[in-house]
């Protein structure tokens, strides 16, 4: 089943409020997806570098060592900060150099994004409870997307949640199932891009990131996923500047939009977006099976 | 807005009545429309708060004027008889399923599968009506003031359903005997579905139609589309294989 749920801010209104405004919106979908949660917040961005949510299981896990050995090793600076299982490291050089380095040197510590504005966290249990552990509702940013989990493809696991990060800023949640994830990995996989799971929404994650590094722009990157996508799917997905939202062309997995001069927000149903300001008065509707929906913003 | 519960306030006969679903639950309200089935004490009824929740006024069997003020999730009005129900608001998937008489407005747009599979009385949608639209249906009559979405009135068995606006791909698919009136552009027809004269019978039925929903159009602006009888089932050879 599966829940899914996005907030888009079109202006800097309610940018100190973002986390306040969807943490009721992911405990809404508790019913449709009680495994698991998780969410995806842009905002706080970095100029140089990068920026990645890093993870270890053990809660007392010595961050600030793994700065240390991160900046001397490196010869560069980090700023970071705890949340829960989770750390977040700015780190002032360009991604791929510390991305090998904890490949290397730190295979304890998971990698769950990386980019300049997203972060990614995600845990098993009820919404409410991920909403908790992470503070969600201390959150700002620009924009969110989330997902609550009702598994059928593959295991309830961390690693298994949503959302699906396979590149720069990229993530995507997934309502649905696709059938032909296992061919689409494989060619994927030759053409470079790493899957950690058996998932199928994290193929779908992947295809989006090879289509990027094609050349595509987001829009045609989803105009391609409707071709090569086979299945059942309602996503959305979250860029470092945009947004978005397409289904399938049966488009039986549900999905309403709504849209005022402040926000565009989504989920897979209405009682999710009871709680936003102004609701009464938004535009509300269905999106189109294969029709791609794209919110971008071009000054930040 | 009474604060009573609704079980002290449905003892209280006559007068309309209103259940505010911020301080009731769905199971509330649908048992007190349901003790109205054998003896009607209060036939008119208002429901406020609905916050897009799923299955309100399901199963009603009686008499009951009740208006929803608000969007309404999935499966409302389902299975209604007699009841006359107005969503003001948008409704989610399958509003008025399987409803066998009475009549279902909504003023807002409706998600997919609006009067799926209904066997009797009206469904007015006065925005625009998503995919599968009056699929499966068997004998309502649904009328569609926006636009319906693709696959509507997929294996559609009797009754009318008529599209003041546009209709999706597929329109009519396997279709049995529906009468579809369309006034806007069909992106696409489905398998066994054609477009068909305009007799006088069916500008008078049509005509009936949007008359009994309240819409103002012209009968002449439309066209029908119906079944070409021409899939397995209306073969006769294939009787042979019973």
């Amino acid at each position: 089943m599966c829940g899914i749920v996005g907030l888009y801010l079109k202006n800097d209104k309610y940018q100190d409020r973002l986390g306040e405004l969807f943490a009721p919106m992911l405990i809404a979908m508790t019913e449709r997806g009680p495994d698991s949660a998780g969410f995806a917040v842009y905002g706080d961005e970095v100029d140089q570098g990068v920026k990645l949510t890093l993870r270890n299981e053990d809660e007392n896990y010595d961050w600030a060592a793994l700065a240390k050995d991160i900046e001397a090793k490196l010869n560069t600076k980090v700023d970071w900060f705890q949340n829960s299982k989770v750390a977040v490291f700015k780190v002032d050089i360009d991604a791929e150099t510390v991305e090998n380095y904890l490949m290397e040197n730190h295979q304890d510590v998971l990698i769950m994004s990386s980019g300049k504005s997203i972060e990614i966290l995600k845990e098993v249990g009820l919404p409410e409870r991920i909403v908790n552990l992470f503070h969600l509702e201390n959150m700002k940013g620009s924009h969110i997307i989330g997902h609550t989990r009702m598994a059928t493809e593959s295991a309830v696991t961390m690693a298994g949640s949503h959302p699906f990060s396979t590149g720069m800023d990229l993530c995507l949640v997934h309502n649905g199932s696709l059938s032909n994830h296992n061919r689409l990995r494989q060619e994927l996989k030759r053409e470079g891009i790493d899957f950690e799971t058996e998932n199928d929404s994290e193929v779908a994650a992947g295809y989006l990131t090879y289509r990027l590094q094609q050349g595509d722009s987001l829009n045609e990157a989803l105009e391609h996923a409707l071709d090569d996508l086979d299945g059942f799917f309602t996503f959305t997905i979250g860029t470092k500047d945009g947004f978005a939202v397409v289904r399938d062309p049966i488009a039986c997995k549900p999905a309403v939009i709504a849209e005022t001069d402040d926000y565009v927000a989504m989920a897979s149903e209405y009682q999710a977006l009871t709680t936003l300001p102004g609701i009464e008065n938004a535009k509300v509707w269905e999106p189109e099976p294969s029709k791609v929906y794209v919110w971008e913003r071009t000054t930040h | 807005m009474s604060t009573k519960s609704v079980a002290e306030s449905v003892t209280t006969s006559g007068g309309k009545q209103t259940v505010d679903l911020a301080q009731q639950t769905v199971r509330e309200l649908n048992q007190a429309l349901h003790d109205q089935n054998n003896e009607l004490t209060i036939a008119e009824w208002e429901v406020l708060n609905p916050k897009g929740e799923h299955n309100l006024a399901v199963g009603l069997d009686q008499k009951l004027k009740i208006d929803i003020y608000g969007p309404v999730g999935y499966y409302c009005a389902g299975m209604n008889k007699e009841a006359d129900i107005t969503v003001h608001g948008h409704a989610g998937q399958g509003i008025a399923e399987n409803m066998m008489s009475g009549s279902v407005r909504v003023k807002g747009n409706a998600s997919s599968a609006a009067g799926a599979t209904a066997h009797g009385g009206l469904l007015v949608i006065e925005g625009d009506a998503g995919s599968r639209c009056g699929i499966s249906m068997k004998g309502i009559d649904i009328v569609v003031k926006g636009n319906v979405g693709h696959m509507s009135c997929f294996m559609g068995q009797a009754g009318s359903l008529v599209v003041c606006g546009d209709a999706g791909d597929a329109l009519g698919d396997s279709l049995y005997e529906v009468h579809i009136y369309v006034k806007g552009a069909v992106k696409s027809l489905g398998a066994d579905c054609i477009e068909k004269e305009m007799r006088q019978e069916h500008l008078d039925e049509l005509s009936a139609l949007l008359e009994k929903a309240g819409v103002d159009e012209d009968p002449k602006a439309f066209k029908r589309y119906g079944s070409a009888r021409q899939l397995y089932n209306f073969k006769v050879d294939n009787a042979s294989a019973y």
